[in-house]
């Protein structure tokens, strides 16, 4: 565990105050499965005209897939409205390399053509590995490569983070 | 490192190849089940394609001419982006003389990722699996009378898809059982997924007693077979596998161990009739019962579809 302190919470609300400054009438919410997804859900409970967001996956444009193989979250991909010409405010808890944001855009395109994507994160952790860029992050920070920055939700639905080292 | 124990698996337990049913965990088999219903829902998107074999070559080597089967592997391999070659190998390069593993290593030589072999020995996908490189994978598209996995899983996933549970089922697989690989696969399936009640029904000829040992329920009597059963599996009789006088002919065939509307009244009311196709109409099944409201016969074929995507995406993503 490293020392740094990421208060969750705090930066949710500070997530929260972003996408109501981004939003425009007509766009549409959509969350990067499983992290991107509980932040969706959240915000809509907070603020429900925001409307019903969709979940999108990466899983089946992954790009390390013949390294790691199939992972989890096939099937969560679930958009409740139509993709054509809509304006999309995707959603993810951490952007590091932007290859999950690549997929993801790949998966999006596959039911149709977005009118345009922007995108909203809880921590930029660094790293970038593709011109991916947020237009809202509620935290910059940098942490090394060996380190994994993931987004956990307790059964209350508080959102907290944990750091670990990756074996 | 395969596995040595069960050749499918990797020292991790992951599926590389797919050969049998039998002997496969629980996990896997409903892991490959759940990943086929997310292939299920990629027809619903405007492109109707995944990118996960990308690259990949794919070979169909069918040594026994099936239209269904290999179509269905096609279909699959190419939603998952692969390319696709189909080798209608009963009339190349074995009927000039080549051995099974001359052909692999040629094929091998030109880059194939993967083989899908259809084969009228029992054993053939084994024998390809363990001298292929490392990175290659099998899928057993039939092999003799031993085992048709995808059409097994296929069968279960259809079986789920309209009965939820395993393990309150009564299932009965009706006909030509010694012949049918496909039977086989589908009581280990069966068996590992814990249905209680299975239940292999024909004639003495064609479901021989020691079929007991597979832990099924052997009935000589149609009646007795069918009655209370959720689900009705009928075999196709094959004649072209058919060798000595077996049965007295078709037509008393279908009067003993024909699916006809009095006999599957026998069964639940909410029972699905199965068939893995192609059906003989009059044969085996009648057709009021082939087209009635308990038949999922068409539904099994769109699943296979699926189920296939979902074989062929887990064990590309498995290393050996």
């Amino acid at each position: 565990m490293s020392n740094l302190i990421l208060d969750a919470e705090a930066l949710y609300t500070e997530l929260r105050a972003g996408v109501q400054g981004l939003w425009r009438p007509g766009m549409a919410l959509m969350g990067i499965w499983s992290g991107g997804a509980w932040l969706a859900e959240r915000l809509v409970a907070d603020l429900p005209a925001l409307g019903k967001p969709g979940v999108i996956s990466s899983t089946l444009h992954r790009d390390d897939f013949g390294a790691r193989g199939m992972a989890g979250g096939t099937d969560a991909t679930k958009i409740p409205y139509s993709v054509d010409g809509a304006h999309i405010l995707l959603l993810d808890d951490v952007l590091f390399t932007g290859r999950t944001i690549r997929a993801v855009l790949n998966e999006l395109f596959d039911f149709g053509r977005p009118a345009s994507v922007t995108l909203a994160v809880l921590v930029d952790r660094g790293g970038r590995e593709l011109p991916v860029q947020p237009a809202f992050a509620a935290a910059k920070i940098s942490l090394p490569a060996t380190q994994k920055l993931a987004l956990a939700r307790a059964d209350s639905g508080r959102f907290s983070f944990s750091i670990e080292e990756k074996a | 490192m395969l596995n040595k124990r069960n050749p499918q698996l990797n020292a991790h337990g992951e599926l590389v190849h797919l050969l049998s049913i039998e002997g496969l965990p629980r996990d896997v088999l409903h892991s490959i089940l759940d990943t086929a219903g997310t292939f299920l829902s990629v027809n619903d998107r405007e492109v109707k394609k995944v990118p996960l074999l990308r690259g990949k070559s794919v070979f169909n080597l069918f040594f026994e001419n099936s239209t269904r089967t290999r179509t269905t592997f096609e279909i699959a391999a190419k939603r998952l982006s692969a390319d696709v070659i189909n080798l209608d190998i009963a009339k190349s390069s074995a009927s000039k003389g080549e051995s099974l593993l001359d052909t692999i290593a040629n094929l091998s030589a030109m880059h194939a990722d993967m083989f899908v072999v259809r084969h009228s020995e029992s054993g053939a996908p084994y024998l390809i699996a363990q001298h292929c490189a490392p990175h290659v994978h099998v899928v057993n598209a039939g092999d003799g009378r031993h085992a048709h996995p995808t059409q097994g899983l296929l069968d279960m996933y259809t079986i789920r898809h309209f009965k939820k549970d395993f393990t309150q089922l009564s299932v009965a697989i009706v006909g030509d059982i010694v012949h049918s690989r496909v039977a086989r696969s589908d009581i280990h399936a069966l068996s590992i997924l814990g249905v209680p009640d299975i239940r292999a029904v024909g004639p003495k000829t064609l479901v021989p007693g020691d079929f007991k040992g597979m832990g099924v329920r052997v009935c000589h009597s149609m009646e007795e077979g069918i009655r209370g059963a959720d689900v009705v599996i009928m075999l196709r009789l094959q004649n072209e596998r058919m060798s000595g006088a077996m049965l007295p002919s078709a037509g008393e065939f279908f009067k003993n161990y024909g699916l006809t509307p009095d006999k599957l009244a026998l069964a639940k009311p909410d029972a699905i009739v199965m068939h893995p196709g192609p059906i003989n109409r009059g044969v085996e099944i009648d057709s009021s019962v082939a087209d009635g409201a308990h038949s999922v016969i068409l539904p099994q074929v769109t699943f296979g579809i699926a189920v296939r995507m979902a074989v062929m995406s887990i064990i590309a993503g498995n290393e050996a």
